[in-house]
C-alpha cells in the first residue's frame, strides 16, 4: 500500500534522467513543454533561496557545494595522515569496526559513497579475500573425503565454478580525494587496484542505476551532504532488495566528562594539527563544526527511517565519538 | 579584553577596508584573521617550532612561530614606530609592498645606486617576488597584524640596506640585524639556529666579521621600520645608510658571499 505507493513514486520521480511530457491544451491551441526532472528537486521550486549550515555558518545551499568541494580538495593530499594524527590512529579501528559489522560475503558489490581515499574500499576487498580464502580451505578440507553427490556433481559440471568477485566502486564528488586514492591503491600493489573502479559522482545524484549493489556505505561523508534526505533516498534506490545501508559518522557523545573533554581537543587541538601538519586552519576548524552541527544518533535513524529503510539501529563506538547506522532495503 | 585594546578607527575606513563578507568569524579583526586563544597559541607555536626545525622549508611554519610568539616585540615595535614621526606616518597610511602597488618601470629608470634601483636589482638577481609572503593570520590585534606584515614586507629590504644575498650566510647575517632590531623571539631563533647549518669557512666569516657588523649596525641604527620606503625609492642607497646608521656591508670575497643553489629567502 503504501510502500508500493511510495515505490511508484519513486520510479517516477527520482530517475534524473526521464523526461516528463506534460501538454496543456489552452482554447485551440496545444501546448507541450517538456520538463526535465531531477530527483526529488522536484519537489522543492524554491531551494535556491534556501540556506544551510556550513560549519556555524549559514550559507546557501549552492555556495555550501562549492565550499565543501575547496576543504576536500585542500585537504586531499594529507587527508590520511591528518587523520592519523587527529583521532591517534583510532579511526582504523572505527573502519575495522564497520566492516565488521558489515561482515561481507565473497562476490558482494560495495558502493563506497564519498569514499575519497578508498579506506573502506581496500578494507572490504582485504575482508572478502580472507573470507574467501578461508571458505577454499574449508571445501578443501571437505574434499579430502568428498561425498558420493561431491564427486558425480564433478564430473558432471566439468569446469569450475566462476569464482564471484567481489567488486568496490568508489564514489567521490572530488576528484582530488579519488586521485589520492588511486595512488594508495598503486603504491599498494596488485590485490588492491583490481576490484575497485573509481567514480566521479554526486552522492544526492548518483550514476547508478536502480538495484546495483550489496552494500552501500558512506564513511565520514554524509555530514558534508547538502541533502542528507536525498542522498539516503539515492542509497535507498541503488541498493538492491535485501541490500544493507551502513554509514558510519561522528556522532554525539552523551557523557558529559567525555563530551567536554572532546569539545576542548576539538576545538582547540584539532585546528592547530590542521594547520601545523596541513597548512590549513580553516578546514579543520569547518570539520570540527560541522560534526557538531550533524544530527544525533536517534535522530539521523528516524531519517533514515523516513528514507524508507527497515531495521534500522545504530552502534556507539568510543562513547558516541563515532556511530555506525546500519538499515536494510527490502 | 581584546576588543578593548583595539584602536577605535571611523567606521568609514573601517568599511573600506575591510570588505563585510570576508568577516566570517566571531572576533574577526582583519580579512586572513583567525582568532585564537591562549592554549591554542601555545600549541601552535610549539607545533610550528617542531615542524620549522624539522623541514626549514615550510616557511608558514616559521610565519605561524613568528605571530604566535612576537606579542611582545611586535607591541615594542609598534612603541617605537609611533615616537618616530616617519614611523607614525606608515601606522597612519599601511602602505604594502606588493607588486601592485610598486611602481616597477618608474623604479627601472632611476639611476644606479638609488635604493629603489638596487632593491629591483636584488630582486631580480635573487629571482623573489614580494608578494609570496604569508598573509598574518594569528596576530589579535589589527595593527600589530600590520606591524607583523610590514615586517615581512621589509625583509628584502633590509637585504638590500645591509647589501646581503639570499643564500644562508645572507639569511643569516639578516636574521642577526633583524634580531638585535625588532626582537622577535623568531628572529632570534633564526639567529641562533642558522649558523649551525653554515660550512665552517662561512660559519669562520660569520662569526668573525659578518656577525659583529650586523649586530652593531642593529644596535645603533634607526628603528629600520620606521622608514617609510615607499617614499625614499630615488635616495641613494649609501646616504641612506649613513642617515639610518648601517656601516657599509664588510668587503669580504664575493665568492663567500655568492649565492649557491641552496635556500631561498623567507
Amino acid at each position: 500500500m503504501a510502500a508500493s505507493v511510495r515505490s511508484i513514486a519513486r520510479i517516477v520521480l527520482s530517475d534524473s534522467r526521464r523526461k516528463a511530457l506534460v501538454m496543456s491544451s489552452g482554447p485551440g491551441i496545444n501546448l507541450t513543454c517538456r520538463v526535465e526532472l531531477g530527483g526529488s528537486r522536484f519537489y522543492n521550486e524554491d531551494h535556491a533561496g534556501r540556506t544551510t549550515s556550513f560549519g556555524f555558518e549559514t550559507v546557501s545551499e549552492e555556495e555550501k557545494g562549492e565550499r565543501v568541494y575547496k576543504v576536500f580538495e585542500s585537504v586531499a593530499p594529507k587527508y590520511d595522515v591528518m587523520n592519523d594524527a587527529m583521532s591517534l590512529g583510532v579511526h582504523r579501528l572505527w573502519k575495522d569496526t564497520l566492516l565488521r559489522v558489515m561482515n561481507p560475503l565473497p562476490g558482494a558489490r560495495l558502493l563506497d559513497s564519498a569514499g575519497g581515499t578508498g579506506d573502506i574500499a581496500f578494507r572490504f576487498l582485504n575482508y572478502t579475500r580472507s573470507r574467501h580464502a578461508l571458505q577454499q580451505r574449508a571445501a578443501l578440507r571437505s574434499q579430502q573425503t568428498p561425498s558420493w553427490q561431491d564427486i558425480s556433481r564433478d564430473y558432471a559440471s566439468g569446469e569450475r565454478a566462476v569464482k564471484a568477485e567481489s567488486r568496490v566502486v568508489v564514489c567521490d564528488i572530488n576528484k582530488e580525494m579519488l586521485t589520492v586514492g588511486k595512488e594508495k591503491a598503486e603504491s599498494h600493489a596488485g590485490p588492491f587496484s583490481a576490484g575497485v573502479s573509481w567514480v566521479v559522482g554526486d552522492a544526492e545524484e548518483l550514476p547508478f542505476d536502480d538495484d546495483q549493489f550489496d552494500v552501500y556505505t558512506v564513511a565520514f561523508g554524509i555530514r558534508n551532504v547538502t541533502h542528507i534526505e536525498q542522498a539516503l533516498q539515492e542509497a535507498l534506490r541503488v541498493l538492491k532488495p535485501g541490500g544493507r545501508f551502513l554509514c558510519l559518522e561522528f556522532s554525539k557523545v552523551s557523557n558529559p566528562l567525555l563530551s567536554s573533554i572532546y569539545d576542548a581537543y576539538s576545538f582547540q587541538v584539532i585546528p592547530v594539527l590542521g594547520e601545523v601538519i596541513a597548512g590549513d586552519w580553516k578546514s579543520y576548524q569547518y570539520l570540527v563544526e560541522s560534526i557538531r552541527r550533524f544530527p544525533d544518533q536517534e535522530t539521523f535513524k528516524a531519517m533514515i527511517e523516513d528514507a524508507g529503510f527497515f531495521r534500522v539501529q545504530y552502534f556507539n563506538l568510543t562513547g558516541g565519538v563515532v556511530a555506525i547506522h546500519s538499515g536494510f532495503k527490502l | 579584553m581584546r576588543a578593548a585594546t583595539l584602536r577605535l578607527r571611523s567606521p568609514r575606513r573601517v568599511l573600506s577596508q575591510l570588505p563585510h563578507r570576508n568577516l566570517i568569524h566571531y572576533g574577526q579583526l582583519y580579512p586572513s584573521h583567525v582568532p585564537t586563544n591562549f592554549v591554542q597559541k601555545s600549541l601552535l607555536a610549539v607545533g610550528s617550532g617542531v615542524a620549522a626545525l624539522r623541514d626549514p622549508y615550510r616557511h608558514d611554519m616559521v610565519a605561524v612561530l613568528g605571530e604566535t610568539t612576537g606579542h611582545w616585540a611586535l607591541m615594542r615595535l609598534r612603541g617605537q614606530m609611533m615616537r618616530d614621526p616617519e614611523g607614525c606616518t606608515i601606522l597612519k597610511e599601511r602602505p604594502r609592498i606588493r607588486i601592485s602597488t610598486l611602481n616597477l618601470s618608474h623604479m627601472a629608470t632611476l639611476p644606479d645606486g638609488c635604493l629603489g634601483r638596487e632593491y629591483l636589482s636584488f630582486l631580480e638577481d635573487n629571482n623573489v617576488t614580494p608578494d609570496s609572503r604569508a598573509e598574518v593570520k594569528f596576530v589579535d590585534n589589527e595593527e600589530l597584524a600590520y606591524v607583523m606584515q610590514r615586517y615581512r614586507e621589509v625583509h628584502d629590504l633590509l637585504h638590500t640596506l645591509l647589501g646581503m644575498p639570499t643564500n644562508m650566510l645572507g639569511e643569516v647575517a639578516v636574521k642577526w640585524f633583524e634580531a638585535v632590531q625588532t626582537g622577535l623571539p623568531m628572529c632570534i631563533l633564526g639567529a641562533a639556529l642558522g649558523p649551525v647549518r653554515l660550512s665552517s669557512r662561512r660559519f669562520q666569516l660569520l662569526v668573525n666579521t659578518l656577525g659583529p657588523w650586523a649586530l652593531r649596525s642593529g644596535n645603533r641604527a634607526r628603528c629600520v621600520m620606521s622608514i617609510f620606503y615607499e617614499r625614499r625609492w630615488e635616495q641613494n642607497l649609501e646616504e641612506l645608510r649613513r642617515e639610518l646608521g648601517i656601516e657599509p656591508p664588510p668587503q669580504i670575497l664575493s665568492a663567500a658571499l655568492k649565492k649557491v643553489p641552496s635556500d631561498s629567502a623567507y
